[in-house]
C-alpha cells in the first residue's frame, strides 16, 4: 500500500515536472523595488521588462520594436511624436491600458518628488529639465494623451533614439488606481498590477521573485513559458554551481576567473556579447598633477597595454578599449586615437617622449595614486597598470582601495583623487548615453573635464535632426575628447551568460535585454554537469 | 527565580539602548549616504529623497524620531528596499536565521559531545587522534571553503541535494547549509568535551565511583560527563548567538534569505534603519542566550544556583 502510494506520488511529481514550463534565472543583485519609476539596477530592469511593457521593446537583435504602441510617426523636424496604442492592451487585472497611463508614468519619472534616478534621462522631452528641477509642475511635461489610444510626445530637441529610450522601465505606464490606493507602496505582491506578459506572484526578499503569465496580456497566446523565477545571485561562484546542478536555466554572469574552465566544459552554453558599458580610469583634472597636463595624461594612457589586461587578467572575455563609446552602439562608428594602431614599441617611445615633455624623468619621477573601490578585479587591474607605468615610464604609483560609498564620495568631491577607477553603462542604445557623461555640467563628470569645444559639439548633435550630421558631431566630440584624454579607457564590458541548451530563442544584444515572453523551453531537459 | 529572571531582563534594556545609540551615530559618521551610487542623482531629486526619509532634519531630531518610533515597535522604512518596512524584513529573515542557527547548534551539540566523549574514552589511541584531526580541520577550514566544497560534491557531482536557494525547496535545502555552519562548532565542542572529560575522569570522585562498583557507563555519563559539560555550556551561549548572527557567508554562498545578508548589504548600502534593526535583533539574541546559559548553569551545577 505504502509502496503504491510512494510510486504514485513520484510519478505524479515527474509528470508535473515534465509539463512545467518554468524558467529559472540567476539575476545578480536583489531588486531594490519593482516600482518602474523608482527602480535603478540592472537586475530590477530584467524583472520589470517581464512585468511591464513600454511603448516599445527591444527586439532580439537590439532594435526598438512596437510593443504597447503598435506604430508611431514623427514630424519632419523630429520634435513631435505620435504613438498609437494597441487595441486590446490590458493590465493584469483586466483594466484597459490607456495613453493616460503612459502620461502618468512619464510625469512620475520626471517629477522630483518621485525620487527617480532617471529623471534627467528624459531631458529631451519638452519641459522635462524644468520639471525635474522643480521649476515647472509635472503636468507641464510635454506629453499628452490625445485620446485613450493616442499619445503625443513633444521634444525639446530631436532625438532619433526616442523609440529605444521608450523601452526603458522608467518610461513604463503606471496603473493609476493602484498608485492612488497604495501610494508608493503599490509595487508589492498582491497589489502590483502590470501590463506586460507576466504578473507578480511572489517576492521573497533575498530569496526569489516569481512571475506567472498575465492572461490579459494582448499577446498571451504567443507566450510559451508559464512561470519565471528570478533568484538573487550576488555570489557568482555559487550561481555557477547552481547552474551546473541544473537549478538555473540562465546565469546572470560568470566569475571571470572561471572563464577558462567554463570555455572548456560548458563552451556552447556560454554567451559572450558586446555590452553597452566601458571600464575606464579617470584623471582628476582639477588638481595637480593632471590639471592642464594633457601630454602626461596621453603618456600614461599609451603606456597601458590593454591587450595584456583583457587577455591575461580577464581571460579574453572582454575587448580592450582605446575609445570611450563601445562598439555596437546604434548608428555610430567606434573612435580611437591614432596611436591605438601603432606597434607597442612606437607607443612606448611616444609615451616616454610625452612624459619627459611634461617635466618628469628618472631623477624626478611622477608620483601618482590610483584609487579604486575594493574588489578583486579592480585590484588586479590596478596592480598591473601600476607595474606598466613603473616599467615604461618609471612612475611611482601608490594604490588606494576604498569601500564603495567612501570611494564614490571621494570621486565626486574631486579633492583627494588623482587617477580613479570608473565605469559607465549606457541606459539606451545611443552614443549620447555616453557622450553626455563628460559634458562639463554633468553630475558624473568626475574628471572635471571642461571643454567648450566638446560641449559645443554635443549641443550641435543634440540640435541636429539629420542622422548623418548628428553622428558626425558625436564622433568628432569623442575624437576631441580622446585627444585631450580626461579619461583612460581600459576595456569594453561584455554580457556573459550561461544559457542551457534547452532554452530556445535566446539572442545576444548590446543592451542585454532578454524578455522571457520571447523564450521557449525545449521539451526534453538537457543536462550538463 | 522569577525575580532574578525579571531583573536580568530589565538590565537588557539599557544595554540595548546603548547599542542602538552607538550604532546610530556610528552609521551616520560613515562617509557616503544611502542614495549615492554610480549614477549621481541630481540635487533636487536627492533633496526630495532626503525629505522623504527625514534625512534633512538635524541628527539629534532624527535620533529622537527613531527612538520614538522604536518605542512603538516601528523600526522605520528600509532605504534600500523601497516600499518595505525594516520590521517586515526582519520578520521574514529572522525565522530563517533562527532555524538555520538552531539546527546547526543542535547538530553541533549532539555530534560534538558524542565525538568528544568517544575521543576522551579512547585517549591516545587511533580513534582519538582521528577525531582530533577532524576537529582541527573543522576549526581551521573557513566556511567559504567548506560550503562550496559541500555544494560541489553533494549538489553538482552527486546531485543528491540542492546547491542553493531556500523558498519552495523542501527540507533538503537546509542540509548543506546546516552542515557547513555546524562544522566548526562540532569541532570546537568535541575538543572542549574531550579535554573536560579527560580531566573529570581523573578526579578522585570518579575513582570513588568506580571503587563503589558502579557500571562504567554510569560513571562516565552521570558522574564524569555532567561536570565536564560545564565549560561546553558556557561556550554554547556565545556559540548559539554566533550561529544565529554569524551565518553571513553561508547565507551568501547558499542564497539563503537570512538576516546576515541584510546586515552586510545594509551596512554597504548605508541602509541606516535596516542595520539598526538587525543590530538590535542581534543584540537581543546575544542577551537572551547568555541569560539562558546562566539558567542552565544553575541546573547543571548546584553550587551556582541562583543566589549569585
Amino acid at each position: 500500500m505504502m509502496r503504491t502510494a510512494a510510486l504514485l506520488i513520484i510519478s505524479l511529481w515527474v509528470a508535473v515536472a515534465d509539463a512545467d514550463t518554468t524558467l529559472r534565472i540567476g539575476n545578480g543583485g536583489e531588486p531594490e523595488t519593482l516600482d518602474p519609476q523608482r527602480a535603478a539596477g540592472v537586475s530590477t530592469g530584467n524583472i520589470l521588462r517581464d512585468l511591464d511593457e513600454g511603448l516599445t521593446a527591444i527586439g532580439p537583435g537590439g532594435d526598438a520594436l512596437p510593443a504597447a504602441a503598435e506604430r508611431w510617426e514623427v514630424d519632419a523636424d523630429g520634435l513631435r511624436w505620435i504613438f498609437h496604442l494597441r487595441d486590446g492592451a490590458r493590465w493584469s487585472n483586466g483594466d484597459a491600458v490607456t495613453a493616460d497611463d503612459f502620461v502618468a508614468g512619464l510625469r512620475r519619472t520626471v517629477d522630483p518628488a518621485t525620487g527617480s534616478g532617471y529623471a534627467r534621462m528624459l531631458d529631451v522631452i519638452a519641459n522635462a529639465g524644468a520639471v525635474a528641477s522643480g521649476r515647472l509642475a509635472a503636468v507641464q511635461l510635454g506629453v499628452e494623451a490625445l485620446d485613450a489610444r493616442t499619445l503625443q510626445i513633444r521634444l525639446a530637441l530631436p532625438a532619433p533614439y526616442l523609440p529605444g529610450l521608450l523601452s526603458h522601465p522608467s518610461t513604463f505606464p503606471v496603473h493609476r488606481p493602484s498608485l492612488r490606493e497604495y501610494g508608493r507602496d503599490f509595487a508589492r505582491p498582491g497589489r502590483l498590477v502590470s501590463n506586460g506578459a507576466y504578473r507578480l506572484v511572489e517576492w521573497s526578499v533575498q530569496s526569489r521573485v516569481v512571475l506567472e503569465r498575465n492572461r490579459y496580456y494582448w499577446n498571451n497566446a504567443e507566450t510559451a513559458i508559464d512561470t519565471v523565477v528570478y533568484y538573487p545571485t550576488e555570489d557568482l561562484n555559487s550561481e555557477l554551481k547552481r547552474y551546473r546542478a541544473d537549478e538555473l536555466e540562465i546565469s546572470s554572469a560568470i566569475p571571470t576567473a572561471q572563464a577558462p574552465w567554463i570555455r572548456a566544459h560548458l563552451g556552447p552554453e556560454l554567451h559572450v556579447a558586446n555590452y553597452l558599458g566601458s571600464y575606464y580610469y579617470g584623471y582628476n583634472l582639477t588638481q595637480p598633477p593632471f590639471r592642464a597636463a594633457p601630454a602626461l595624461r596621453r603618456a600614461l594612457s599609451m603606456a597601458v597595454d590593454r591587450e595584456i589586461i583583457t587577455a591575461k587578467l580577464l581571460h579574453g572575455i572582454v575587448q580592450p578599449a582605446y575609445g570611450w563609446i563601445p562598439p555596437g552602439v546604434a548608428d555610430y562608428t567606434p573612435q580611437q586615437p591614432d596611436w591605438a594602431t601603432w606597434p607597442r614599441e612606437r607607443r612606448l617611445a611616444e609615451a616616454r617622449r610625452l612624459y619627459a615633455e611634461s617635466g618628469y624623468s628618472p631623477a624626478r619621477p611622477l608620483q601618482v595614486e590610483i584609487r579604486y573601490n575594493t574588489q578583486d578585479d579592480n585590484k588586479r587591474i590596478a596592480v598591473v597598470i601600476a607595474a606598466m607605468w613603473k616599467q615604461a615610464l618609471g612612475a611611482e604609483v601608490r594604490l588606494v582601495n576604498e569601500e564603495w560609498k567612501v570611494f564614490l564620495q571621494n570621486r565626486r568631491l574631486k579633492r583627494v583623487t588623482q587617477v580613479f577607477r570608473s565605469s559607465w553603462i549606457g541606459d539606451y542604445d545611443d552614443a549620447s548615453a555616453f557622450a553626455e557623461i563628460l559634458r562639463s555640467t554633468h553630475g558624473r563628470n568626475d574628471s572635471g573635464y571642461v571643454s567648450a569645444r566638446y560641449d559645443g559639439l554635443l549641443d550641435e548633435a543634440a540640435r541636429e535632426a539629420d542622422a548623418g550630421r548628428r553622428r558626425a558631431s558625436l564622433e568628432a566630440a569623442e575624437r576631441l575628447m580622446l585627444d585631450e584624454a580626461p579619461i583612460l579607457p581600459i576595456y569594453y564590458y561584455a554580457s556573459k551568460h550561461l544559457v542551457k541548451p534547452r532554452v530556445l530563442g535566446w539572442q545576444d544584444n548590446i543592451l542585454d535585454y532578454h524578455y522571457s515572453k520571447d523564450l521557449r523551453l525545449a521539451a526534453a531537459p538537457g543536462t550538463t554537469r | 527565580m522569577l525575580a532574578y529572571s525579571l531583573r536580568r531582563l530589565a538590565t537588557a534594556v539599557p544595554t540595548l539602548w546603548l547599542l542602538v545609540t552607538l550604532s546610530f551615530f556610528m552609521m551616520r559618521a560613515a562617509p557616503g549616504g544611502p542614495f549615492d551610487g554610480e549614477r549621481q542623482l541630481p540635487a533636487e531629486i536627492e533633496l526630495a529623497l532626503q525629505a522623504e526619509y527625514h534625512l534633512d532634519e538635524p541628527l539629534w531630531q532624527q535620533y529622537g524620531r527613531y527612538l520614538g518610533e522604536l518605542a512603538q515597535g516601528d523600526l522605520g522604512p528600509s532605504f534600500q528596499y523601497s516600499g518595505f518596512r525594516v520590521s517586515e524584513l526582519i520578520a521574514a529573515g529572522a525565522p530563517v536565521s533562527l532555524l538555520l542557527g538552531l539546527l546547526a547548534l543542535l547538530l553541533a551539540m549532539l555530534a560534538g559531545i558524542a565525538l568528544g566523549t568517544y575521543a576522551a574514552l579512547r585517549r591516545g589511541r587511533l580513534a582519538d587522534r582521528a577525531v582530533m584531526l577532524f576537529a582541527m580541520l573543522g576549526l581551521s577550514v573557513p566556511a567559504y571553503v567548506t560550503a562550496p566544497l559541500l555544494i560541489l560534491v553533494f549538489a553538482v557531482a552527486l546531485g543528491w541535494l540542492p546547491a542553493g536557494g531556500w523558498g519552495g525547496g523542501g527540507p533538503a535545502v537546509a542540509v548543506l547549509p546546516v552542515l557547513a555552519l555546524a562544522a566548526p562548532q562540532v569541532a570546537a565542542i568535541a575538543r572542549l568535551t574531550r579535554g573536560a572529560l579527560i580531566e573529570a575522569l581523573a578526579a578522585p570522585y570518579i575513582r570513588t565511583a568506580r571503587a563503589k562498583g558502579l557500571p562504567e557507563r554510569r560513571v562516565v555519563l552521570r558522574h564524569a560527563l555532567r561536570p565536564a559539560l560545564l565549560p561546553v555550556l558556557s561556550y554554547l551561549g556565545p556559540a548559539a548567538a554566533g550561529l544565529i548572527t554569524g551565518s553571513v557567508v553561508i547565507e551568501q554562498v547558499f542564497g539563503i534569505p537570512g538576516l546576515g545578508r541584510y546586515f552586510v548589504q545594509g551596512a554597504l548600502n548605508r541602509d541606516y534603519t535596516l542595520v539598526l534593526g538587525v543590530v538590535l535583533f542581534y543584540g537581543a539574541i546575544v542577551v537572551l542566550f547568555n541569560f539562558i546559559v546562566d539558567l542552565l548553569y544553575g541546573a547543571l551545577d548546584p553550587r551556582v544556583r541562583l543566589a549569585t
